[in-house]
């Protein structure tokens, strides 16, 4: 069994981040219709972080658009030295847990549960076998409102860093830079979040005998790694 | 090195990361070799996480990025200077 390192390709970076500061540049040098250009590449990551965090799509959305407007006010105080798309998903993140605290009393989840949930071990479901589900079941709605359920129910600080990490696939660092927390922070919560995903949706997902394997199960013997 | 099940948890997510030492990969490997139940939670697990990364399962609202470009055009508009 092996597993490749999910890294982020050097050259794609370096060179986005050449683009970045050329366009930050012109920006800042009066050519502010080219902002356009700097946060297309990064709206989806912006929705994504805010929509991790507010659960709701207008809120992310509104959460969204703010973000991107405080970063065009703020831009001269953009520091070279960490990477703007890491910049902008910190602006969305703090931008959405603002509107969250301002909101807090309509939520569940209390800030004892996130803190107490860092400790401890955490079992996942204990299964004896698998068969992949494929990718082409994601054309099924049902998959999709299940893994994003799965998702929503996980407690705040997990659903960031999974969004962050496994969704948005930024690297630990740049998830850590963005949320304001460690590595070391990041690699706990990501354990913690993959195993409780692993727990909600492993069993669902296994007894779909006739359902997901079995409209796929010709496709099943693969692999899909 | 011998690991048991509850070792193997707890890196699991640093082994779907690559972001184990040799030694402990080695270990690791080892004993999935030989338990059904960890290769089925890793297996299970890397599955999902394919799953969730996939561009289908989160879809942006319709017409996100049109709004979202046509505020910041205002904002570009209405001319504010770049403090």
């Amino acid at each position: 069994m092996t597993t490749e390192p999910q890294n982020a390709r050097p050259a794609a970076v370096e060179s986005a981040a050449a683009r970045d500061a050329e366009l930050i540049r012109r920006i800042l040098g009066g050519e502010r219709e080219l902002f356009h250009e700097l946060v297309r590449p990064y709206e989806k990551s912006v929705y994504y972080a805010t929509f991790s965090i507010l659960q709701n799509q207008q809120d992310a959305e509104d959460a969204a658009q703010e973000t991107v407007l405080k970063a065009l006010k703020n831009l001269h105080s953009f520091r070279a030295e960490s990477k703007f798309s890491t910049w902008l998903i910190s602006i969305a993140v703090n931008e959405a847990r603002a509107r969250l605290r301002h909101d807090r009393v309509l939520k569940f989840e209390s800030v004892d549960q996130s803190q107490t949930e860092e400790d401890g071990s955490f079992t996942p479901a204990v299964i004896t076998d698998w068969r992949e589900v494929p990718l082409q079941a994601l054309e099924r709605k049902e998959l999709r409102e299940q893994l994003q359920k799965a998702i929503a129910s996980l407690p705040e600080i997990y659903r960031e860093v999974l969004l962050l990490r496994d969704v948005e696939e930024f690297d630990i660092a740049e998830t850590a830079a963005a949320l304001g927390v460690s590595t070391g922070v990041v690699k706990t919560r990501l354990l913690r979040a993959r195993l409780m995903m692993q727990k909600i949706l492993a069993p669902q997902l296994r007894s779909k005998k006739s359902g997901l394997f079995g409209l796929f199960r010709s496709k099943a013997g693969g692999s899909w790694f | 090195m011998v690991l048991n099940c509850k070792h193997v948890w707890a890196q699991i997510s640093d082994y779907i990361e690559g972001d184990v030492a040799p030694e402990l990969r080695e270990a690791i490997e080892e004993h999935l070799a030989h338990c059904r139940h960890c290769a089925a939670v890793l297996d299970s697990t890397r599955n999902i996480l394919i799953l969730i990364a996939d561009d289908r399962t989160f879809e942006l609202p319709v017409g996100y990025s049109d709004r979202l470009h046509a505020r910041l055009q205002e904002e570009i508009d209405s001319g504010e200077q770049l403090e």
